[in-house]
């Protein structure tokens, strides 16, 4: 069966993999990438105390499985390539994800982690838990609009971070309701949204990554999790700018 | 496809006039199916996922989607199949026939699921990438069968992109009193649902899903539309005629329709969205598809005042040899519907399986409306030939697929 498919359609196949360009085009998606939203407690961090102290709460997909998991997981590059970016400031970034968290099981525990790590930015990455699991969206959205409103008022800047793009499961997960939800959040609450599935979906499109693929070789996860680092600390950055620039120059 | 058979309803050709169509002597209006035919199309190419064809489709250049087509048409030809039998036979008879529909719509509709059943338990069986170890949770619900199995068969338990037809299944199971007052009252029943729509805005009202939530389309929501729609052919036609075509009408609906894209794009180019002023946006957003949301609504009476311009029901390119595919898809709804979901998976299924680049993504999208058209042709074909095949029975009359009137 498959190989008479692979006959006929080889050619068409053949004929789209010669437009991709392979190789170390991560950051070919930078143009995608835009804060929405100046960080101003990010920037106050840099530019007084030179210390950076972030913390990603998110779930399954903000590691890695195995033993080298964490280290290899995009939080892990953020600290790396912000550390890059932002010279003579400490950047540190704290992994507090957990598996299978809703939106709303996270927001629960924004308290704790924000008395813990008193971090200037906590980058929130949700909605695929809340898919998975059919959350009613009304829910979903004022649990977003609940953890919103703890980071705020504790003084922290917040980024949203959507799902990622799962070609393979993308007509079983339902995620649409879920990431409208997050952008529309966003500009209600004039924060930026960190649009992971947007960049994952122009990779997949142009031959950067190969998501499709099934294997259970770490090495194009590992990537793609460098790059989504390395996307995100650049996005911090243009935040931190924003937040420098008068507010009219922003508007 | 099994169950996504043909009504086979038998009786008497001729409708009382109230629920004709409004061109002469019953000729059907083709419209219905042309646009049917459309949606069906624009339905299965958005339910294939990351297609790069489906940009072509309406959800991309304004609030509503093929969706509402497909919810107003049928509540328009089930009015005016429907409406006839009721007139001419009875309540009793006519409610028995919708409920006979709803019987055949639910089965297809778990056909469909036990196809998904069948995808999803190959892609996450054959699937193994560490990169998406979160996403393979989706195969949690199996692990209690029983009760997922059942919340199914309940219409609770509903996976991506099948939200349609249950929809259409509580519209159908709700719609034999709504057409009994609609012939008597066409105003109050019309009224009656707007009524209905805003009480569930007002109380939250939805049909529970399994394992949380609810209905993707809520039923009591998107009534409104599958009731406009029998109004307008019970009545509405006659009602609503000078105002459609008044250039207030036309110049407002042209305006919305302009916002509406400018508003959408502001959704795929982000940097256009600083320039959605902050009251709009918190106006607008959320846009809510589950509830039917008046935008969502607006944006399609919009499309309907602009298309009715340009597409009068004598529009000669109804007749042309190139229109016949669409038509006969649209004539053949449900069936064509199934089928689209069926080809939407079985594309996924070619995605993964040899390739998803763009290419392919085309060659699976024309493939997959050719496979759609081949088989409205063979359903037609089918039907012709079995009322043929009655003889001297009595002649079949038009099905809730059909618009009205004979192929």
């Amino acid at each position: 069966m498959r190989r008479v498919f692979t006959a006929l359609f080889g050619v068409a196949a053949y004929a789209g993999g010669a437009w991709a360009q392979p190789g170390d085009a991560c950051i070919s998606a930078e143009h995608s990438v835009h804060a929405q939203a100046g960080l101003p407690r990010v920037a106050a961090a840099v530019d007084e105390s030179h210390q950076l102290s972030i913390s990603v709460s998110g779930t399954a997909s903000s590691v890695l499985p195995g033993p080298n998991g964490t280290g290899k997981a995009y939080p892990a590059r953020l600290e790396a390539a912000l550390s890059g970016r932002l010279p003579g400031v400490k950047v540190k970034v704290v992994n507090a994800a957990k598996q299978k968290q809703t939106a709303a099981e996270m927001a629960a525990e924004f308290d704790k982690l924000l008395a813990e790590e008193k971090p200037a930015l906590i980058v929130w990455q949700t909605g695929t838990v809340d898919a998975i699991r059919g959350i009613d969206p009304d829910d979903f959205r004022s649990a977003l609009n609940t953890g919103i409103d703890k980071l705020q008022a504790a003084g922290a800047d917040v980024i949203l971070m959507n799902m990622q793009y799962s070609p393979r499961t993308d007509s079983m997960i339902a995620a649409d309701v879920y990431s409208e939800n997050m952008q529309g959040i966003a500009l209600e609450r004039e924060i930026s949204l960190f649009d992971r599935f947007a960049i994952m979906k122009e990779w997949n499109d142009e031959g950067t990554f190969d998501l499709y693929a099934a294997t259970k070789n770490p090495e194009t996860a590992e990537r793609v999790h460098a790059c989504i680092g390395e996307l995100l600390a650049a996005f911090v950055v243009e935040g931190v700018d924003l937040a420098r620039k008068p507010k009219e120059e922003v508007r | 496809m099994g169950n996504c058979a043909l009504d086979q309803d038998t009786g008497s050709q001729t409708l009382p006039s109230p629920v004709r169509p409004r061109s002469s002597g019953g000729r059907r209006d083709l419209r219905l199916d042309l646009f049917r035919g459309i949606a069906l199309w624009l339905i299965f190419l958005d339910h294939i996922p990351s297609n790069v064809v489906s940009w072509v489709t309406l959800r991309n250049y304004g609030f509503s989607d093929a969706t509402e087509i497909f919810v107003f048409i049928s509540g328009y030809t089930a009015a005016f199949v429907y409406g006839g039998a009721m007139r001419e036979r009875g309540f009793i008879v006519a409610g028995a026939r919708i409920l006979r529909r709803a019987w055949q719509v639910y089965g297809a509709h778990i056909f469909l699921f036990v196809v998904y059943l069948a995808e999803i338990a190959y892609v996450t069986g054959s699937f193994d990438n560490p990169l998406y170890a979160e996403e393979m949770n989706i195969l949690d619900f199996l692990k209690q069968p029983d009760t997922t199995l059942v919340q199914a068969l309940l219409l609770k338990f509903k996976p991506a992109n099948m939200d349609v037809l249950p929809l259409y299944i509580v519209l159908l199971v709700g719609f034999p009193p709504v057409l009994w007052l609609m012939l008597r009252r066409p105003t109050v029943a019309l009224a009656t649902s707007v009524m209905l729509y805003a009480l569930c805005w007002r109380f939250d009202w939805n049909m529970p899903a399994y394992p949380n939530g609810q209905w993707l389309f809520n039923p009591f929501a998107w009534q409104l539309l599958f009731v406009f729609g029998a109004w307008c052919a019970v009545s509405g036609n006659r009602h609503i005629r000078s105002v459609v075509r008044s250039p207030a009408t036309i110049v407002a609906a042209a305006v919305y329709l302009v916002f509406a894209f400018a508003i959408t794009m502001t959704w795929y180019l982000p940097r256009l969205a600083h320039f959605v002023p902050r009251w709009l946006a918190e106006f607008m957003y959320p846009i809510d598809k589950t509830n039917l949301d008046m935008l969502r609504f607006a944006h399609f009476l919009a499309l309907v005042v602009i298309t009715v311009q340009f597409v009068p029901d004598d529009w000669p390119p109804l007749k042309w040899p190139l229109m016949r595919p669409v038509i006969l898809c649209g004539q053949h709804s449900l069936e064509i519907f199934c089928l689209g979901v069926f080809l939407a998976f079985a594309g996924h299924f070619i995605f993964i399986e040899i390739s998803d680049r763009v290419p392919m993504q085309v060659i699976v999208s024309m493939l997959g409306i050719g496979i759609m058209i081949s088989v409205a042709w063979l359903l037609t074909w089918y039907k012709e030939m079995e009322s043929r095949g009655a003889g001297s029975g009595p002649p079949k009359r038009p099905d809730a697929d059909l618009a009205g009137g004979h192929v």
